[in-house]
């Protein structure tokens, strides 16, 4: 069944490059079946996952390379604990989304809705893969699709900003490389399960040096100060539906990463370092916070608000404990379903009207009240209001790390008050005023695919802030399955 | 005598507003004119509910009502939030309080609102409101506190900003939110500390906690301090009031409800739904006294000087709030609240006689009043009524509460007394002064709905969009537009009474108004809300002193006597008194500068222009110029390397001889090392 998860948008992207010249328009048709046909795999998975059992499920192994002379083993070994299965759900719906969003693609359909789904196989590998070397491979074939998608259909210096964001992350991922190399030499295996399991006391090089080298690569992804810059640039360059998710999940992966592998396999390297992490997540929430209320193009605004979100994320996993890791994870899934949602509508938006720029917008809620309706619940979402997804993460990542970290967490929940000051000013400055006469031709949303996606994440968000037990039990069988190697 | 209330209808008067908002947010649009009859039903239900609880928490003497608790978030076994109803004393007057002054309000926004474009969405936020402070008040941990805090302060926001084509709307919508969230961050690091100490939400059990001693005085400090941060945000305490004034930009209904009558009492329900916290940490609540008396004289100051009604009765009320903080720091517990419970109605009962006059004159501006009495005689009437309440005297509603704080006052802390009595005469010659300048004299000529635009920042109804089909036509323009009673020739008369839905609910406001001070008379909201603490919580038995009574009489006549001395008999030239203390004079009508201090100082350099530049810099030539730049050098390091590769046979065969010597020398060179 994981496998099919894995596999089926390959198939969906074989399907679209099969279409005739002149069926190119059909693309987006098979692209969003096969999306929605993965998106209801993933939630037979969650459904059916079963929460009381902190065990791997859904898993499934086979021998790939088997050189164990040499000490190099690798398996195909995927499955899913909580922390995946929910990320899975994750990817599932909103590469939904982003197929939605991409109906109005007219420019070499069939190439574009493949490589989307070619994305969706190499992130969901990302989430279910068990073994180091699997994983890996996951993670840098993500790298092709998205360099084609911004390359050939993004905006702006979209050459540049694919380019900064595919070298960036390979300069990680060597690194990272070299980490697990060492990892899996040592104890003779690349089986993540195993490895988390092991008590690893030595390796080849220091075990604190392996585990910069990993996080090089994490931090990169999540991504942290100051390793964040590709994002500004490869989010504002991007197709809409690719900054959906590269903002969605992509930047899970990084989180997925440093609590996956990390906190898994090394734990004792990062307690030692967590009090630094911690200082450093209250620092990102912080400076991409004031980064953020500067910015003057929607996307780039959205893009720093991200940089600052996923500060929170480092302060729960730095926290290392039950609740403060559930809030980290629940950030990741929150955070993927509200940023998302912004893009969403910066690019409806965009669509419309042709520019990002704050200042060439205005009274826009006149013309388009839906629109500017979505807009608000997800800026109130991402400014973590009660009732809504956001907070709930945030103030677990709050509660869970207030006890260790008091100054770290006290200055980063100063964070939710510039959160609002920048939400609200652009509220402010987009939607609200008089009535535009520059924008009276506009047309509000009318697209029911548009219409569809913005309903299912609005859904989603308020869903999980009102009863966030349904997702949080689930994530908390994966952390504390985490957690467990420890011990 | 009926049963003890049950759960379930407890329950009910939490999800009817909520059911009010779901019904109107899925009306269809064609039936949008029913919203307000949605809202005001299932109000006016959850009222009758309320004085179901109200009596029920008589009977148990004010005590918590046992009710059920409900798993809302579990993570492992280490955190726990169940949600539970509390119903005691305390949270009986507040439902009441909210829920009919809500009911009332709705009824008065039908005749306000009739023909505004946005009618449907004002009553959904309405309701939102009225759902999320019932919520606030009715659940017995500090999360979900906190949780229907930031709700009312989303709806707050909403209606602030409900003409948002305004700019001014907008502007203060957004200042409302961040002013108030900057308190939030004391709150919730509040929480966040009691939560690690007492290890629960649970409000009983952290009372507990605190009385029994098992929590150090200085976390306890500390969590009293970051509450009373929250409580100062939205209860508009210095130096956190300067959202209040402007938050006037919203409907005139809204600024009853929510600016004046219940939610920015919140932040009092709050320090005395803690005062047991606060009782055990003398420091926090000194502070709070402090901060309470500044606010009540200061904001009782700027009152003196405004032209605006609605800002007049803005600035009073955040005075009357420092009242009723000062009296919580003082420990006068039960004044405050009854304090809080009167002050609802009247300066409900003041806010929506504004809206009255301003329904006929097009302005709020009271240099372009004068006469009304005649003219409106019913508004002119019950906003007497209402603010010989607000001063104090005998026998109205503010009498008894205000009577009550200066006698606490008198016996634990003098120079609060001394101020809490300034005020008093300051409140009463502002309030008197507004009735001779709205009132009395001649009618200056109102504004015409089209000139609203000379009155933008004052004014409610100000600026109109002219565009046809404009998102939201302003009330007098859509009465007008209606065929209301009231059609634009008729108003060019001259003013005149408003429509009986508006009328109405200033008529029965009245009656508490005059008499709400006597539902202590037999203690028996004393009971209740002494009842509502804790066993050890310790409260002073309030005294009535007749000395202070007839002081509290004598000084606000005096400033009765010289409001009709300036405005009316001019015996005293008001320009004259301001030439005289011209400085004072300006400090108080630039409100103490402090919004300039916020908004250019704070806000626009310190934070945007300084740090934010400053911070753009770095990322664009630190940050990132190191990303680019060690880009550009593997790109000039690979630019010289390429030629390296250049497929020349003779190149290669250079290199790799030059290599060998180059080694060979290297060898021969280290070996004896």
């Amino acid at each position: 069944m994981l496998s099919l998860l894995l596999f089926l948008p390959i198939a969906g992207a074989i399907a679209c490059l099969v279409l005739p010249r002149s069926q190119e328009g059909k693309a987006r048709v098979v692209a969003t079946v096969f999306t929605l046909a993965n998106l209801a795999i993933a939630l037979a998975l969650f459904a059916s996952f079963d929460q009381g059992d902190n065990a791997l499920q859904f898993a499934e192994r086979r021998t790939w390379i088997d050189a164990a002379d040499a000490g190099f083993n690798v398996q195909y070994f995927i499955g899913v604990d909580g922390l995946s299965a929910t990320l899975v759900l994750l990817t599932g719906l909103l590469f939904l989304v982003a197929a939605l969003i991409s109906w109005n693609i007219t420019l070499r359909p069939r190439e574009y809705f493949a490589w989307l789904l070619a994305l969706e196989t190499a992130v969901m590998g990302v989430f279910a893969a068990q073994d180091l070397i699997l994983f890996f491979l996951f993670w840098e074939l993500e790298l092709v699709p998205m360099f084609f998608l911004i390359s050939i259909w993004g905006t702006g210096r979209k050459e540049y900003s694919a380019m900064k964001f595919v070298l960036y992350t390979l300069f990680g991922s060597a690194l990272m490389l070299v980490g697990f190399l060492v990892l899996g030499f040592s104890q003779g295996t690349f089986d993540m399960v195993e490895l988390a399991e092991a008590d690893i006391t030595s390796a080849a090089m220091s075990l604190n040096a392996v585990f910069f080298l990993i996080l090089a690569a994490f931090a990169i992804k999540l991504p942290v100060f100051p390793l964040h810059t590709w994002l500004p640039d490869a989010h504002t360059d991007a197709p809409t539906a690719v900054s959906v998710i590269l903002a969605g999940v992509l930047l899970k992966m990084g989180g997925y990463g440093l609590i996956r592998i990390l906190v898994g396999i090394l734990p004792d390297q990062f307690e030692t370092f967590d009090v630094y992490l911690a200082a450093l997540a209250a620092f990102s929430v912080l400076y991409g916070a004031v980064l953020t209320v500067r910015q003057t193009d929607l996307k780039r605004l959205i893009a720093y608000s991200s940089v600052s979100h996923m500060g929170y994320v480092l302060l729960g996993v730095a926290a290392l404990g039950d609740v403060a890791l559930t809030g980290a994870a629940l950030q990741m899934f929150t955070h993927g379903t509200i940023t998302a949602l912004l893009f969403v509508m910066v690019g409806l938006v965009y669509d419309r009207t042709h520019t990002r720029q704050i200042s060439d917008l205005s009274g826009l809620a006149h013309i388009m009240p839906i629109a500017a309706t979505v807009f608000v619940i997800a800026g109130l979402a991402s400014l973590g209001l009660p009732t809504m997804s956001g907070f709930v993460a945030e103030l677990l990542i709050f509660l869970g790390s207030f006890d260790h970290f008091e100054i770290q967490t006290g200055l980063a929940v100063f964070g939710i008050l510039l959160s609002a000051g920048y939400i609200l000013w652009t509220v402010q400055r987009v939607f609200f005023g008089p009535r535009p006469q520059r924008w009276e031709h506009l047309t509000d949303t009318t697209n029911w695919w548009e219409q569809v996606a913005m309903a299912g994440l609005v859904a989603m968000i308020i869903g999980v802030g009102v009863y966030p037990a349904t997702i949080v039990d689930v994530l908390e069988s994966g952390i504390i399955r985490t957690l467990g190697f420890d011990q | 005598m009926l049963d003890t209330i049950p759960e379930n209808a407890v329950w009910a008067i939490f999800f009817l507003p909520l059911a009010s908002l779901l019904v109107i947010l899925f009306l269809p649009r064609s039936q949008a004119t029913a919203a307000g009859v949605v809202a005001a039903l299932c109000i006016g239900a959850a009222f009758v509910l309320s004085l179901w609880a109200l009596d029920s928490s008589l009977q148990a003497d004010g005590h918590p009502l046992s009710f059920s608790s409900h798993e809302w978030l579990n993570v492992g076994d280490v955190l726990e939030v169940n949600v539970a109803l509390n119903v005691d004393g305390l949270t009986a007057v507040m439902l009441v309080v909210v829920t009919s002054v809500s009911f009332l309000v709705q009824i008065y926004s039908m005749g306000y609102m009739k023909g505004d474009g946005g009618y449907w969405r004002y009553f959904a936020y309405m309701s939102l409101f009225t759902a999320s402070m019932l919520g606030l008040i009715l659940f017995n941990s500090i999360l979900m506190v906190y949780v229907f805090w930031e709700m009312v302060g989303l709806s707050s926001y909403l209606l602030i900003g409900f003409w948002f084509h305004r700019p001014a709307a907008a502007a203060a919508a957004k200042k409302a939110f961040l002013v108030t969230r900057f308190g939030d961050l004391g709150f919730l690091m509040a929480i966040l500390l009691i939560y690690v100490h007492a290890g629960t939400f649970d409000i009983a059990a952290i009372q507990d906690l605190a009385i029994a001693g098992a929590i150090g005085q200085t976390v306890l400090t500390w969590f009293a301090l970051g509450v009373f941060a929250g409580a100062a945000g939205k209860s508009a305490q210095v130096p956190l009031h300067v959202w209040l004034p402007d938050a006037m930009e919203g409907p005139t209904p809204v600024s009853a409800l929510i600016h004046a009558a219940t939610m920015v009492a919140a932040g009092v329900y709050l320090v005395a739904r803690m005062f047991p916290v606060f009782q055990v940490s003398p420091d926090a609540m000194s502070f709070a006294g402090a901060i309470g008396g500044l606010t009540a004289l200061s904001a009782a100051m700027i009152g003196v000087v405004m032209v605006d009604i609605k800002r007049v009765l803005a600035y009073s009320t955040i005075s009357q709030l420092g009242y009723m903080m000062l009296a919580l720091g003082i420990g006068a517990y039960v004044a405050a609240i009854f304090h809080l419970f009167t002050h609802a109605f009247f300066k409900a009962l003041l806010f929506l006689g504004s809206g009255s006059i301003n329904h006929a004159t097009n302005t709020f501006d009271m240099r372009l009043m004068g006469g009304l009495r005649k003219t409106m005689p019913i508004t002119f009437i019950t906003f007497v009524i209402g603010s010989l309440s607000l001063a104090g005297f005998f026998p109205l509603a503010g009498f008894w509460s205000k009577d009550e704080i200066l006698s606490d006052a008198w016996a634990h802390e003098r120079y609060l007394f001394y101020i809490a009595l300034i005020t008093a005469g300051l409140t009463a010659f502002y309030m008197f002064r507004a009735i001779f300048l709205t009132f009395f004299g001649e009618y200056r000529g109102g504004a015409e709905p089209e000139t609203g635009a000379v009155v933008a920042t004052l004014s409610n109804q100000a600026p109109v969009s002219t565009e046809p089909g404009g998102f939201e036509p302003d009330p007098v323009q859509a009465h007008a537009a209606a065929g209301a009673p009231h059609t634009a020739p008729e108003a060019h008369h001259g003013p005149h009474e408003s429509p009986w839905l508006m009328v109405l609910p200033l008529i029965l406001l009245s009656f508490p108004a005059i008499l709400a001070g006597f539902a202590n008379y037999n203690h028996d909201i004393e009971h209740l809300l002494v009842g509502a603490l804790p066993e050890g919580a310790e409260v002073a038995e309030p005294t009535f002193r007749m000395g202070v009574a007839i002081a509290a009489t004598i000084v606000p006549a005096v400033g009765v006597i010289l409001a009709w001395a300036i405005y009316h008999a001019k015996v005293i030239s008001a320009e004259s008194l301001a030439r005289l203390f011209r400085p004072v004079h300006s400090l108080l009508e630039n409100k103490y500068y402090l919004d300039v201090l916020y908004e250019r100082v704070v806000a626009g350099f310190l934070f945007h222009k300084a740090l934010g530049g400053a911070l753009a810099t770095f990322e664009r030539y630190i940050v990132d110029g190191a990303v680019n730049g060690a880009a550009t050098s593997v790109r000039q390091t690979a630019s010289v390397l390429r030629y390296l590769q250049s497929g020349q046979f003779q190149t290669y065969g250079a290199l790799a001889f030059s290599s060998l010597v180059f080694t060979t020398v290297l060898v021969l060179v280290l070996s004896p090392l």
